[in-house]
């Protein structure tokens, strides 16, 4: 089958958050949905938004193995699900996402006469009573909060070394996240009323406003948090993946309106008759690769063929074999899902950033042309692997590693290119790869042209 | 069975009838199942998708921008639906960059993608507004009296009446009246104000012309018609790198985003990329995977700090120590340990190195002088004019050949001399400039070089040569002892190597000042200048607010542009400096500055310099405690003793350094009707009433009420709230509303020497503010009066910006909602009611203008040798040179209007003239007459029409050489009669003279524009902007003494403050420690940029207010929290004499302790609870900020080193601040 799957580079993210703006602009600036960012960028490390939505534990989203090694919904087989439509623990407050405010705006024009400035105080969108603003849904950008705060984080508490939130070491960056548009989505499988669909054409999750009947179970269900309740029509929303413009060949909005120009679109086709039994891999830290193993080759004939037969339309197939996705995930093998543990299988996967040496590489006075040096070594990147592969690859960091290598082997050689040297085919190949390879990654990476990117 | 048991007992069972129910659906289905039943595919069953189908559907996507006071220039779609703005995005057209780079696509922000929210919001201003007491006021004289202007009149100057409604201003109370009514009362005061003070106490604010130039030029026309000063807004927003005019005699010229690709080695320094200049990071993420190194230099670990290979983090405001301990090592590693050819053959074709320095004698040492000039060595003979004074503008240099002293090619003596004709180059020829008189058989003297750093002056020897009897040494022998790079046998203090922290300037002595490690200083610049070698200069410092808003960010500047030039980085694509603070190039800037000035009608206007206008009329002087020589250097001379900075000020305003407005304690309509009968030239008619005591400067009696300002208008900005440094004082002094300072001021005996003091500090000096807006800021709170302006989604407009190479349009999506009009019509409306009520009133008048010895101009030769010739002091009184320039103009106050909407003839007749080049437009003329129609009778009858915004647009563009190939190459003419044959820009005129660009060209897509004289760097589709380029490349001087860059600065306030050579100056410690009680502490309170907004814009926009926290904040470190027990989201107040600040705390381990961040112009708007400390209304980042004036901006009619507007002149830096912080009660009041 085919999906429209998106890969974004985190280590060109900026964490601007237009994308969350312009998404939001366009699709959720309304009543019922104040609340509801359809995209959002949390800073890393963070609590995220919804708060702690990461910890399983409390919310119960995705899937897990049960005693038999069956797949089924973290919150429970049907019958849990049922007793629990009408009071469901695992169903985030709105503190757990925030409360929306707006401020007495009319004020500031239309003040009487006083004895001082006037100024428009903060008031509710939920009951309209004035209100102090106590959270949002970027409460801890760019680190604030403190490492009180921070150390909600979920992905930094499952961490077994102790990572040390101080000004020296600080590190941070930035996840933007939409809607995984998964291969296995639970949000699908926990709706009572079947509102919740997998097109088939493109693969892109949607909510039938019709059917839905607002039992939120996919709210639970969703272990990335990314559907909403909408509480003024009570029906769950989320995103679309922009169906409107993929339709007219046109990229998402955050796609194309991500001035970090980080986000790829591409086609991947895949065997849907592997997707189960990728999904219930034993080991956690299997699923990366169970799932690489679930994508076809479209160079391959006999997949063509077999897309073919089962009406994939030639245009689908020809956009596979040129997908940038496929090549970030398949080909360069940067790309990588996230959170995988929760065995959904999501589609929008992550270039896992780079980041500045730690201060003790500054100290010492080693030869500033040494490619290693010039670029840090990985092991002393101020992003700990192993909070990046808590991320992606459920705490597996040979994967991480491996991505963030290539990347840095590709400025390495890019370096000597851009400074007139001499080439080194070691470069390349201590990462695996060929000099034309690293180059053509340099291109999609770098160059990133518009047309290459989706 | 346990519970547990029984649970997963039942959890099984109800799985196993999932599963059965799972598949005996998918059996009577009959639809398509994945083997494992896992997924149902069906076709057969409708679905209601059309919900998000509606709502992405609109009727229409219109190309515009965002204006003013961002820098972006991004172009935007933007959608509507059913006659309503809906959303926006980015466009992605712009023209290629090329196969082998990104482009420029997507450019924006999460501000800009905010916008649309703006529109109909509830803070949008709808209608006309005055403050209810005011305009009962005028009302009721009105009536009475039967005439506005009578009326205006009447309240402004009845002092019961004056107070009450100036005393509300900023407490509400704000009521609709008509358009008609609003503009009576506007005109009114305008005419009122000519007729009884004078049109010089008038002034327009609106900043930032490039982003909406028509919004702009109307305007500031209007302002130059009447006779009103422009005030500057680069140099007073302490955007203004002081150090360029300095060091390149050039604004700011910088290359565009694009040209960071081009770079090899990359330090943001002090610039936070991604926050500041979001559409422009990705050059800097993306040339990282082309090899480029990025160190980011940030005492905070910000958004582009973990972007960085290295991230250093000095302590604020140090950064010049670090930079300068970069130079002590490239000095010694590339230069005197080992010569690179590169390096200095550039410095010694392009910078002032081998030029030659007197030094003069001082207790039995050294000081350096002055630069020895043809004068100095009488070289220069009888052609050099009658008095010789030519060859003072002629430095010079020794040739290694002749061992002779020689004038090269492209000294200032050549630019404006009818000898330099074709002599104004950097072709050496046969000459070899020596760099250094080191050598085997040199003597040497030892120098006194001033530290700031607690120590006395370094004592250094430099080799000496003697010429004419004095003692003369290199800029380059300078300069390595300034840097303590010492040479075997020269005398006096020097490092024993780079361990050697106490002598500056090492890497170890950095390290003790900013904390950043000796072996990380060293290594930076060991990489940087090796990277220059193998690259040839491909290494760029993006230097940002940072480094730039301190008091001495003039030294700061100097450090790291000295890395550069002697990397031979400047002038180079991929290298040299890129700062991005607040930069406005208006690339069709030829044709903006001639409508703008409204020079096409009369010469010349006022442009008024903002940082000095602000100290004098906002009072802030008077809370100087400290005399001007409290930052003088132990090796000046004592110029500064006993006299305050006020002092200085007024000096340079009479010796016509600096612009004055008002000039005169008197009325410049009625000195211009004496001028005009007394027949006398008006220099000789003012030279002799100053000399008789019968004239008297206003600066130097600013409170007296003859000199107060009294019309203001603020279109396109929010002076109050965003850049009123010592914003307390603006209320009081400038406004009389109420305010929160509690400053002391000045004791007798601190006061000024030439400034009359008034016990009691005049409380209200304007009569009006007036306020151009669509949205409530400070401003719009404060005004009198408040206009309903168009947003940039309602008309049309143009947009550029030194980012990138492009022009585009801003188009109307909707017209203007409500009542709103745009700001064309405003003031053509505005000028319509002006004129009408002039008539009778002011009709024609004769108005004396000063002018001030303008850079580019030959007024820059105004004062040889830089020696301070005051006729105060017994100097003779010389019009143009010691005194200002005056001319007396005409104006014909009913012709307005007329005036307003047509181009008048002097444009054809006496040309225009951008940066000393002088271009006739006459086919310009009549293509626009053509294009727009003419005027069918009156004043401007038969000129062509600007009375359209479309209009104004196209004749922007036609006049302008970077949008009009002939112009462009007509000013290559111009150059290559005054540069000589050889230096190519007959073929630079042949390559652009067919380009053209009309306007509906940048409504289709963005455009790029062309090499132009108006610009230091060429544009081509293949090649990236990047300054200075047509300098290296063509041999064009800059436009300096030297015509080279400059190392060294001779003037005599520069040797006064020690600051001749780059040098480190930590941030100001002029104020007593504030005491920090119990639960308090003292911090350095710094104002960066904000992620959430553009200055005041954005900040109070819901959805940036939803992604950020609120309301103001102030970020501060753990350890600061700790400290006085605050929590994350804690209220917090931050008090100094200055006034107060209430805000929540963030809390963040990315912030350093001593340190706290409030982001720049969080107002008081939003959220913002009243004071415990003064019990009323806190905030606005201002709030805690006075305005210094550094003297050596001030100075003037010394080449590079005087004015052009927001070329020259003091700045505005608030950098240097310092707070007392501590938790107050959680409970606020509103």
């Amino acid at each position: 089958m085919a999906q429209v799957a998106m890969v974004m580079n985190l280590d060109k993210c900026i964490g601007c958050h237009t994308c969350s703006v312009t998404c939001k602009q366009t699709w959720t600036n309304r009543r019922g949905t104040e609340y509801a960012w359809f995209n959002n960028v949390e800073t890393r490390p963070g609590q995220g938004y919804p708060r702690r939505h990461e910890d399983q534990e409390k919310w119960k989203g995705g899937w897990r193995l049960d005693a038999r090694g069956r797949l089924v919904p973290r919150a429970g087989g049907r019958a849990r699900r049922l007793a629990r439509l009408f009071a469901n623990p695992e169903l985030p407050a709105l503190d757990d996402y925030y409360e929306p405010w707006t401020y007495d705006y009319d004020t500031l024009i239309s003040a009487p006469l006083g004895d001082d400035l006037p100024t428009a105080r903060p008031r509710s969108l939920i009951d309209g009573r004035p209100t102090a603003v106590t959270g949002g849904p970027n409460w801890d950008d760019d680190l604030g909060g403190g490492p009180d705060h921070l150390a909600g984080d979920p992905v930094l508490q499952r961490l077994n070394e102790r990572v040390r939130l101080e000004y020296e070491q600080a590190f941070m960056f930035h996840l933007p996240r939409i809607c995984e548009h998964c291969l296995h989505p639970t949000c699908v499988a926990v709706c009572p009323s079947g509102a919740l669909y997998k097109r088939i054409e493109d693969g892109i999750v949607l909510v039938d406003q019709d059917r839905c009947r607002g039992w939120r179970m996919c709210v639970s269900g969703c272990p990335y948090k990314k559907v909403y309740f909408n509480h003024a029509t009570g029906k769950a929303e989320k995103c679309t993946f922009c169906y409107p413009r993929i339709e007219a060949g046109e990229p998402t909005v955050c796609s194309e309106t991500c001035v970090g120009r980080l986000r790829y679109l591409g086609v991947m086709l895949y065997d849907a008759d592997k997707v189960g039994e990728a999904a219930a891999v034993p080991d956690e830290r299997d699923l990366y690769e169970a799932q690489l193993g679930c994508f076809l080759d479209p160079e391959d004939p006999a997949v063509v063929r077999a897309a073919e037969a089962t009406g994939i339309p030639h245009d689908w197939i020809t956009a596979a074999r040129r997908s940038p996705v496929r090549d970030l995930i398949s080909t360069y093998r940067i790309a990588l899902p996230l959170h995988p543990e929760y065995r959904t299988l999501p589609m929008v996967w992550y270039v896992p950033p780079l980041s500045p040496v730690v201060d003790a590489l500054t100290r010492d006075g080693h030869d500033g042309e040494d490619p290693a040096a010039l670029f840090g070594a990985i092991d002393t990147l101020r992003i700990p692997l192993s909070y990046l592969a808590g991320l992606f690859t459920a705490g597996d960091t040979a994967p991480v590693e491996a991505a963030l290598c290539r990347l840095a082997a590709m400025r390495a050689h890019m370096r000597r290119l851009n400074l007139g040297e001499d080439r080194d085919p070691a470069i390349a190949h201590g990462v695996g790869m060929t000099e034309s390879g690293l180059e053509a990654m340099y291109r999609l990476l770098g160059l990133a042209k518009y047309e290459e990117r989706y | 069975m346990g519970l547990r048991g029984a649970r997963r007992e039942a959890e099984r069972a109800a799985a196993y009838t999932a599963d059965q129910l799972l598949r005996t659906g998918g059996i009577l289905r009959r639809t398509a199942t994945t083997a494992d039943l896992r997924a149902v595919f069906r076709t057969d069953q409708d679905v209601n998708d059309a919900p998000y189908r509606e709502r992405w559907a609109h009727d229409r996507v219109v190309r515009s921008t965002h204006g003013v006071n961002c820098t972006g220039s991004c172009s935007w779609k933007v959608y509507v639906k059913d006659g309503l703005i809906t959303w926006e995005t980015q466009e992605t057209d712009y023209p290629s960059t090329g196969p082998d780079r990104p482009e420029y696509e997507p450019r924006g922000c999460p501000r800009g993608a905010s916008f649309s929210w703006y529109t109909y919001s509830p803070t949008r201003v709808r209608y006309p507004h005055v403050r209810g007491v005011l305009l009962e006021l005028y009302r009721e004289a009105r009536a009475r009296l039967g005439d506005p202007v009578a009326a205006w009149a009447e309240v402004t100057s009845d002092p019961v009446k004056r107070r009450r409604y100036q005393s509300a201003r900023g407490k509400g109370g704000l009521v609709r009246v008509s358009w008609q009514e609003a503009l009576e009362i506007a005109a009114a005061a305008h005419v009122h104000t000519i007729a009884a003070h004078g049109p010089d106490r008038i002034a327009g604010f609106s900043p930032i012309p490039a982003m909406s130039m028509a919004s702009h030029t109307v305007g500031a026309r209007f302002m130059s018609l009447i006779g009103a000063p422009m005030l500057s807004f680069y140099d007073w927003y302490a955007d203004l790198p002081i150090a360029s005019p300095q060091v390149f005699g050039d604004q700011t010229d910088v290359p565009e985003s694009g040209d960071w690709w081009d770079a090899a080695y990359l330090l943001l320094w002090g610039s936070n990329v991604p926050v500041t200049r979001t559409p422009d990071a990705h050059w800097m993420t993306e040339a990282r995977y082309r090899g480029q190194k990025v160190v980011v230099v940030s005492p905070d670990y910000s958004d582009a700090a973990r972007f960085g290979d290295e991230w250093l983090h000095p302590h604020p405001g140090t950064d010049g120590a670090l930079a300068m301990s970069m130079g002590h090592v490239i000095l010694t590693e590339f230069f005197v340990r080992r010569q690179v050819p590169y390096f200095t053959d550039y410095v010694r074709r392009f910078t002032d190195l081998p030029f030659l320095v007197e030094l003069d004698e001082r207790d039995g040492l050294f000081v350096p002088g002055k630069f020895v000039t043809a004068a100095t060595l009488g070289l220069g003979g009888t052609e050099d004019g009658a008095d010789g004074e030519e060859a003072a503008w002629k430095p010079v240099l020794l040739d290694t050949v002749s061992g002779r002293p020689v004038v090269p090619n492209g000294t200032l003596g050549d630019r404006w001399s009818k000898r330099g004709e074709g002599r104004w180059n950097l072709d050496l020829g046969d000459l070899d400039p020596q760099l250094t008189l080191y050598g085997p058989e040199s003597k040497a003297v030892s120098v006194l070089l001033p530290r700031f750093d607690g120590e006395p002056p370094a004592v250094r020897g430099v080799p000496v040569r003697e010429l004419a009897g004095r003692r003369v040494t290199t800029v380059f022998d300078l300069l390595l002892a300034q840097y303590g790079v010492g040479r075997a046998g020269l005398p006096g203090a020097w490092a024993t190597d780079y361990t050697d922290a106490t002598q500056p300037y090492t890497p170890a002595w950095q390290e003790a000042i900013t904390s950043v490690p000796a072996a990380a200083a060293e290594r930076l610049a060991r990489e940087l200048a090796d990277t220059a070698v193998r690259s040839r200069g491909r290494c760029m410092i993006v230097m940002g607010a940072g480094t730039n808003h301190w008091f001495h960010s003039d030294t700061i500047y100097r450090a790291f542009l000295t890395l550069l030039l002697l990397t031979g980085c400047q002038g180079v694509n991929g290298g040299g400096w890129a700062h991005y603070v607040g930069q406005e190039k208006v690339r069709p800037y030829a044709g903006w500055q001639q409508l703008q000035s409204a020079a096409d009608w009369v010469r010349p206007s006022r442009q008024m310099a903002g940082t000095p206008y602000w100290y004098l009329h906002t009072g802030q002087w008077r809370y100087d405690p400290h005399g001007a020589d409290a930052l003088a250097s132990p090796t000046g001379k004592g110029l500064f003793a006993g006299r305050h900075t006020a002092d200085l000020v007024a000096q340079s305003m009479r010796l016509g350094w600096m612009p004055a407005a008002p000039a005169f304690s008197a009325n410049p309509l009625d000195l211009g009707r004496a001028v005009q009968d007394s027949g006398h030239e008006p220099d000789e008619w003012v030279a002799a009433q100053l000399a008789a005591g019968k004239l008297r400067f206003a600066c130097e009696d600013p409170d007296d009420a003859a000199n107060w300002p009294r019309v203001l208008t603020v279109w396109r900005a929010n002076l109050i709230g965003s850049s009123a440094k010592g914003n307390e004082f603006f209320l009081r002094h400038l406004l009389g509303a109420s305010d929160n300072a509690r400053a002391e001021e000045a004791p007798p005996g601190s006061r000024p020497r030439d400034l009359v003091w008034h016990e009691d500090a005049p409380r209200g000096k304007l009569d009006l503010l007036l306020a151009l807006d669509f949205r409530m800021t400070s401003t719009t709170l404060m005004a009198d009066l408040v206009l309903p302006a168009a947003t940039w989604y309602e008309k049309h407009d143009l947009s550029s910006t030194d980012m990138h190479p492009y022009v585009h349009a801003f188009s109307p999506a909707i017209s203007p909602p409500w009542e709103a009009r745009t700001d064309f019509e405003i003031f053509h409306t505005l000028a319509a009611r002006f004129s009408e009520l002039a008539a009778g009133r002011l009709d024609v008048a004769y108005d004396l203008v000063v002018t001030p010895h303008a850079h580019d101009t030959p007024g820059e030769t105004a004062q040889p040798g830089g020696v301070v010739a005051d006729w105060r002091d017994g100097h003779p009184v010389r019009p143009g040179r010691n005194l200002p320039h005056f001319t007396v103009v005409e104006r014909d106050y009913t012709a307005v209007a007329n005036k307003l909407a047509a181009l008048g003839p002097l444009t054809e007749e006496r040309g225009m003239s951008v940066k000393g080049i002088t271009v006739r437009p006459a086919a310009e003329a009549r293509w626009l007459a053509a294009r727009c129609g003419t005027a069918r009778s009156g004043p401007a009858h038969g000129r062509p029409l600007l009375d359209t915004d479309v209009k104004l647009c196209e004749a922007i563009l036609a006049l302008s050489g970077t949008t009009n190939g002939r112009l462009a190459a007509e000013g290559f003419e111009r150059l290559a009669e005054r540069c000589g044959p050889d230096s190519g820009f007959e073929a630079l005129a042949e390559a652009v003279h067919e380009r053209r660009v009309v306007f509906s060209d940048t409504q289709d897509r963005p455009v790029q524009v062309g090499t132009s004289f108006e610009w230091s760097g060429k544009e081509a589709p293949d090649r990236r902007y990047s300054p200075f380029t047509v300098n290296t490349e063509h041999r064009k001087p800059w436009h300096t003494l030297t015509g080279r860059q400059h190392f060294y600065l001779d003037h005599d306030w520069m040797a006064e403050l020690g600051e001749q050579l780059p040098v480190y100056r930590p941030p100001l410690d002029l104020t007593p420690a504030l005491s920090a009680g119990e639960r308090e502490v003292e911090v350095r309170y710094l104002t960066p940029h904000s992620k959430w907004s553009i200055h005041s814009e954005y900040q109070e926009n819901l959805l940036m207010q939803t992604l950020a926290r609120g309301g103001p904040v102030i970020w501060m470190s753990v350890a600061d929290a700790e400290a006085i027990g605050v929590a994350d989201n804690d209220w917090v107040e931050a008090v100094n004499p200055n006034g107060v600040v209430v805000a929540r705390a963030v809390v963040s381990h990315r912030l350093p302790p001593g340190t706290v961040f409030m982001y720049h112009v969080q107002e008081r708007l939003v959220n913002v609870p009243r004071t415990e400390a003064t019990g009323r209304r806190g905030g606005v980042h201002n709030a805690l900020t006075r305005v210094l004036v550094k003297p050596t901006h001030l100075i003037g009619g010394y080449g590079q080193l005087s004015f052009a507007p927001n070329y020259y002149g003091p700045t505005g830096n608030q950098r240097d601040a310092r707070t007392v912080i501590r938790r107050r009660a959680q409970e606020v009041q509103y």
